[in-house]
């Protein structure tokens, strides 16, 4: 029995059993989310991805910075079309004509995988960070068992045998409180909520670093959402694994999230701990979507939503992107396209947050319109010591 | 606070024009079906002589007087192609007519109806599907003897639309628990209105697309029934003029472009019915089109549109305040 | 296997289904043909002839229709299908089993070969999106599709047989031969099949080509491929595992449901190369008003065309487990 060793990638906890042996299981060192560190797994700077239309390129996510540490859940929402499944696909590079990174950089755990071809990814696929598809019916092949899907990427990454590969295939179903004996189902013969974890099991077969999930409960019923939720941020504290959640259902996510990032046409509008977001919610955007929000035990009040409707992607607005819905809009957010400014540790991209003077406001990263090439440095807009903030 | 510029109103078949005028099959299967178009209505214009005027000599070869030669018969062959362009045109776009329409009531109907209407029609659709309808159309032309051509119209109709009504049956089937259907059912709309206000203008491109591929089916199963004699031999069609050549030898007797030339035309009018077809399916369907490349220009179009927003650079944001 | 049962209960109705129509279809024309062909034949048909007549058209008006039909069926399962007249005084029986083997060895083998091939290539250029393959084939194949059978067959027959002389452009095998097991009849019928194969070859495989690089682009704008890609699996191991059989799928339906242009092309192509096969004999039947053996032809090649539909459908649901379980 051969045991492939895994090329270019350190890592102090333990590996899973999968490699070490016929069904030995070791769990990761338990991790506090949130937790400090420098040891950043994901690191987003600038990343663009545009659609190729006749029309021209269309930019769907516009120059992102996100930061993701280890065992880190980090819940990325935004209404349809915001960017965010395409931002996902992004980090992953699982994009597909006509869409395409147009700039920026994406490392895992140090190095750069944008840009890179699927063979030179193939080696860190599914190994170091898996994927989690919104619809378990169209993301599982129809004319495959559970088993042989499983079965063809434990082949494809590890020289175990096929007997060990069925015990492992096994042992993740269990995780996510499937009988085994499913494993010789196709898809359409097991119910939604049953696909959605056996994907998720799928996606645990390396224990990997990071798992990207798309909407993962969206076509799940209430009660099969929550009990999906609370198996995944279980399987998260037990494995240690870092998640990014993308979903457009903001108070489901937030009950499991550690930070989260609001997105609005193709950008960050706000990015902070959950819990700091909730309650004391900054970009006009993220206020908007809150108090669309009815709250089971509060009084009884009148719903706002936010009138209009996301721009036109292919004609953005000069200017902040949010101005037109915004009921807080001033004449410069009109033409200034605003960066990220730290308010207490949450992230804002709105003009309300410059601290009354844009040069001395303390924008941790430059302003969109000074890229491409060199901008000036933080010390030239008056910011004396620029350090980065992660959460609370 | 309005937000950027909204799209101008276009006329309904704008984009119907625009999708052809940039769809090179498209427009190419548009320009042959035209160039025939011209060739029925105007025969007498354009052909020297007519189709049967047999007073020139025999199996002659291409000249200037004669472009593709004469018949054995002494008949001016490219005369005797622009009349039967005629009668093509005329079985193409009454075949095609009559399969479309028997399709679309038996393809709707049975999905609408669903249950015990549905099975019935289904299967007869499944069975006329099956059966291999050009031996049954032989044996049809063969008891009627000489198949004139309301025989040959009649016959291919009534045969050619078991593959429309199922395609426009499962397309229905899949529109008919949409919203727009609901609601058109909640406020009380007859199921007839439903049928022929909601649910047929979304099908246009299948009903389009199922005309043509019925008229391409009829082009070439015509042409192929007059070829093997069963037609009408003194009609003035493709089919016949082949049927003649066949009988005379004509690739053996050193008259070749009589067998060849008329095929030519049904392959020519085929093919534009074809290409549009495909092209519809392109027009319709996006994920089909050509993959268009990123170019160099796109990249640059980035910073000029970063540019062109007017927005102020962060350095000298500093100094103005 | 319900859904098995089930397609073989839609084959035997459709059979019936045949058989029906043709008994209805001669009764309802104008004009009792058999009644024309006696009186052409006129003291020229004996007992056996005049029993066929009868059992086909239905010539003694005071004989119950209904009884008639039971007969007529009976008739049929048995395979009494009476006396031909062009090949008087063989039954139709012996000379339709003549004819099967050159038309099975002919277009069976040639289009099953157009379909793998088709197949095959509409997959390849199909992965390869952008590539010389996919933007040279469909405009070709387009056009080609269009292009009637036996014209193309007129054009092989002029190019090559008489103007080139390279192959031979009539008949199954040269008079001269002697049917046999030997090589020199079969290398002369190998030869002989070139030009009619490479037609209908031709002229068929453009339409796999383009129906699989559809179907197959659809599949690949689906998240499972996708999801393929993401596990890291090998492009190999995608195409074919995760697009090519989930994209195969709709082909083999569409396979069952063109096979009856196939057949129509089929027989133009043996009527334009004289080859002797089913096609060739039920035209030469219609030319010479052998009702008889037209009919039998006709239920024959119906009967053919059903088995394959129902073999594609065995194979479809061997492919497809949602198959099995929906039915």
């Amino acid at each position: 029995m051969k045991l492939r060793r895994r090329s270019g990638i350190t890592d102090g906890a333990a590996r899973t059993g999968a490699l070490g042996g016929p069904g030995r299981f070791v769990e990761r060192v338990q991790r506090l989310p949130g937790t400090r560190t420098d040891d950043a797994i994901l690191e987003v700077r600038d990343l663009s991805v545009a659609y190729v239309t006749d029309a021209g390129l269309v930019m769907a996510v516009d120059r992102v910075d996100l930061d993701l540490a280890r065992g880190e859940f980090l819940g990325v929402v935004g209404e349809s079309g915001c960017g965010k499944s395409t931002l996902l696909f992004g980090i992953a590079q699982l994009l597909s004509p006509p869409a395409r990174i147009v700039g920026g950089s994406v490392k895992f755990r140090g190095s750069e995988i944008a840009g890179l071809s699927d063979k030179q990814l193939r080696h860190i696929r599914w190994r170091d960070y898996s994927v989690v598809m919104q619809s378990a019916m169209n993301a599982l092949n129809p004319v495959m068992t559970v088993a042989a899907q499983m079965r063809d990427v434990c082949r494809a990454h590890s020289e175990m045998s096929d007997l060990e590969i069925r015990e492992r295939s096994a042992e993740v179903l269990r995780l996510v409180s499937i009988d085994p004996v499913h494993l010789d189902s196709h898809p359409h013969q097991l119910s939604g909520g049953m696909r959605q974890r056996a994907m998720i099991a799928m996606a645990l077969l390396f224990t990997p670093d990071l798992v990207i999930m798309d909407e993962p409960t969206s076509a799940l019923d209430v009660v099969a959402q929550r009990s999906l939720m609370v198996q995944i941020k279980e399987l998260q504290q037990r494995l240690g694994f870092a998640v990014i959640f993308v979903t457009h259902d903001m108070s489901l996510v937030s009950n499991f999230s550690d930070r989260l990032a609001v997105m609005y046409a193709g950008q960050v509008a706000e990015l902070g701990g959950t819990r700091q977001l909730f309650d004391f919610p900054l970009h006009p955007y993220t206020q908007g979507l809150l108090e669309a929000f009815p709250s089971i035990r509060g009084p009884k009040m009148h719903l706002q939503g936010i009138p209009g409707q996301p721009p036109d992607l292919a004609q953005p607005p000069p200017g902040c992107r949010f101005a037109p819905r915004c009921a807080k809009v001033t004449a410069p957010c009109l033409t200034i396209d605003p960066p990220l400014f730290d308010k207490n540790g949450d992230l804002v991209r709105c003009l309300l947050y410059k601290a009354g003077r844009p040069e001395l406001g303390a924008a941790i990263f430059p302003s969109p319109q000074d890229r491409p090439g060199a901008g000036p440095s933080l010390s030239d807009l008056g910011v004396a010591n620029p350090e980065r903030t992660n959460d609370q | 606070m309005e937000p950027s510029a909204s799209r101008r109103r276009r006329p309904p078949g704008a984009n119907l024009w625009r999708a052809v005028r940039h769809n090179r099959k498209a427009t190419a299967g548009a320009l042959l079906l035209l160039f025939f178009l011209v060739l029925a209505i105007f025969p007498g214009q354009i052909a020297p002589y007519s189709y049967a005027s047999t007073n020139f000599a025999p199996a002659l070869p291409p000249s200037a007087a004669h472009w593709f030669g004469t018949t054995a018969l002494g008949q001016d062959i490219f005369s005797q192609l622009v009349y039967g362009t005629r009668e093509s045109l005329i079985i193409a776009f009454a075949v095609g007519g009559l399969s479309t329409f028997i399709s679309v009531i038996v393809g709707v109907s049975a999905a609408y109806l669903r249950g015990f209407a549905d099975g019935v029609l289904s299967l007869f659709t499944d069975v006329l599907l099956v059966i291999p309808t050009f031996p049954l159309i032989i044996l049809i032309a063969a008891y009627v003897r000489s198949a004139g051509l309301l025989t040959i119209i009649i016959v291919l109709g009534l045969l050619g639309w078991s593959y429309g009504a199922r395609q426009l049956r499962s397309q229905v089937l899949s529109l008919r628990d949409r919203d727009f259907l609901e609601s058109a059912r909640v406020r009380g709309e007859r199921s007839l209105y439903i049928i022929v206000v909601e649910v047929l203008p979304t099908m246009t491109s299948l009903i389009v697309a199922s005309f043509l591929g019925a008229a391409l089916y009829a082009v070439l199963t015509a042409a192929g029934l007059q070829f093997i004699g069963l037609g009408d031999p003194n009609a003035q069609s493709w089919g016949t003029m082949l049927y003649w050549a066949e009988n005379n030898e004509a690739l053996g007797a050193g008259m070749p472009l009589w067998a060849i030339m008329p095929g030519v035309c049904v392959a020519l009018l085929g093919a534009s019915f074809a290409l549009l077809n495909y092209a519809f399916d392109e027009i319709s369907n996006p994920a089909l089109r050509p993959v268009r490349k990123m170019m160099k220009a796109d990249l640059d179009g980035l910073d000029t549109a970063a540019r062109l927003r007017n927005v102020p650079r962060a350095s000298r944001l500093g100094r103005e305040a | 296997m319900r859904f098995i049962l089930r397609r073989t209960g839609f084959f035997l109705f459709t059979m019936w289904a045949a058989v029906t129509v043709n008994f209805v279809i001669p009764r309802l024309m104008p004009g009792n043909p058999a009644l024309a062909m006696i009186a052409r034949y006129k003291g020229h048909i004996n007992g056996q002839a005049l029993k066929a007549l009868e059992l086909l058209f239905g010539v003694k008006a005071h004989v119950n229709i209904v009884s008639e039909y039971f007969t007529y069926l009976d008739n049929i399962i048995h395979g009494r299908f009476g006396t031909s007249y062009t090949f008087f005084p063989e039954s139709v029986s012996h000379e339709v089993l003549q004819a099967i083997p050159w038309t099975l060895g002919l277009v069976g083998v040639t289009t099953i070969l157009a379909f793998i091939l088709g197949t095959l290539i509409g997959l390849v250029s199909a992965w390869r999106r952008g590539g010389l393959l996919d933007s040279m084939l469909p405009p070709i194949f387009v056009i080609t599709s269009a292009f009637p059978y036996f014209w193309i067959a007129l054009l092989c027959v002029w190019l090559f047989g008489i103007k080139l002389n390279w192959l031979p452009e009539f008949g199954g095998y040269a008079y001269q031969s002697t049917p046999g097991w030997q090589w020199s009849f079969i290398s002369d019928v190998l030869v002989h099949s070139i030009l009619p194969a490479t037609t209908i070859l031709v002229t068929s495989i453009g339409g796999w080509i383009l129906t699989m690089r559809n179907n197959v682009i659809s599949v690949l704008g689906e998240d499972y491929v996708r999801m393929a890609r993401a596990k890291g699996l090998k492009p190999w191991t995608v195409m074919w595992g995760y697009a090519g059989r989930n994209a195969i799928l709709p082909n083999l339906t569409g396979f069952a449901m063109s096979l009856g242009f196939v057949v129509s092309g089929a027989i133009l192509v043996e009527f334009v190369f004289n080859y002797p096969g089913v096609g060739w004999m039920l035209l030469d039947a219609v030319s010479n008003e052998d009702y008889p053996l037209m009919q039998a032809l006709f239920l024959l090649i119906t009967l053919a065309v059903l088995t394959a539909v129902l073999l594609a459908d065995i194979a479809t649901a061997l492919l497809d487990a949602r198959t099995r379980d929906l039915a």
